[in-house]
């Protein structure tokens, strides 16, 4: 198979290897300026281009990827202040603001409703799932007619 | 009146290797993980933005079927028998730099159709989908 023959190829290759940093160094302190020095781009032109490709700013980006890395931990559940700081956050307040804000949600109602959750699926596996698949797959109870 | 798809099943080798394939490498996000006896699990994922519909990730294991339909379907899946499903999404260019950077097996690059612009890729287990930007 021939590579790709598209306009801006080496553009488009600078600016998902910046995307992917951000998605591998987002519990770090990140300085984005840093990032659009390595990416070749000026930090205006970088945020530009960003946005035209992702629909936002790397700054909004990274929080975004931050507050779905809390959602998972909070699903796994791990208590909100270690996910706060896990994800790259230094305060638990902005974090928490942030975090309602995204989800409609407070982070503790968040692990709580998750913990919950799993609780249920654990006691009653098969409400969750649909039983054409459950008896299809054969983890339904014998039916005693 | 049929309204919507709400399920439906991708066949795969190893779960353990699709739940890393189809959560790290296309970024879904999983919905329900129940484990279901000795190396079974019920394994769903749903693509980012569409939370209502989930991929019921099945794993062709002796602990549902019996031997020789699992030697028939190994076979079948492996060689990339089966296509499943067109993604979109809203710049290929991009979409397709990343997944190829996270190693992730194209068979066939961005290429302007009448429809839009599409890649085709495998799964880790050689189930093909179709990449697309619409236009």
């Amino acid at each position: 198979m021939t590579g790709p023959q598209y306009p801006r190829m080496y553009l488009y290759r600078r600016l998902v290897q910046a995307k992917l940093f951000i998605d591998r160094h987002y519990a770090e302190a990140i300085d984005l300026d840093c990032i659009a020095d390595e990416a070749y781009f000026s930090k205006f032109h970088f945020i530009k281009q960003f946005k035209a490709i992702y629909h936002q700013t790397p700054h909004q980006y990274l929080k975004t990827v931050r507050i779905e890395k809390a959602r998972q931990l909070l699903q796994e559940g791990t208590p909100v202040s270690d996910t706060c700081y896990a994800v790259g956050f230094e305060s638990i307040s902005s974090f928490s603001h942030l975090f309602k804000r995204a989800t409609g949600m407070a982070p503790s109602a968040y692990l709580q409703q998750h913990q919950a959750l799993k609780a249920q699926v654990a006691a009653t596996p098969l409400a969750y799932i649909p039983g054409c698949f459950a008896e299809k797959y054969g983890w339904l109870p014998k039916q005693q007619f | 009146m049929i309204t919507q798809v709400t399920h439906m099943t991708v066949y795969v080798l190893d779960q353990n290797r699709a739940l890393d394939f189809y959560t790290n490498k296309l970024g879904f996000r999983v919905v329900t993980d129940v484990p279901m006896g000795k190396d079974v699990r019920w394994l769903t994922v749903s693509p980012p933005q569409q939370p209502g519909l989930e991929i019921v990730l099945s794993p062709v294991s002796t602990a549902m079927f019996k031997q020789e339909t699992v030697d028939a379907m190994t076979d079948l899946v492996s060689k990339g028998t089966f296509g499943v499903a067109v993604l979109t999404c809203d710049d290929i260019y991009a979409t397709y730099e990343e997944m190829t950077a996270k190693g992730v097996e194209f068979t066939k690059a961005p290429k302007k159709e009448f429809y839009g612009t599409e890649a085709i890729f495998k799964d880790d287990s050689g189930n093909w989908f179709s990449l697309a930007q619409l236009t």
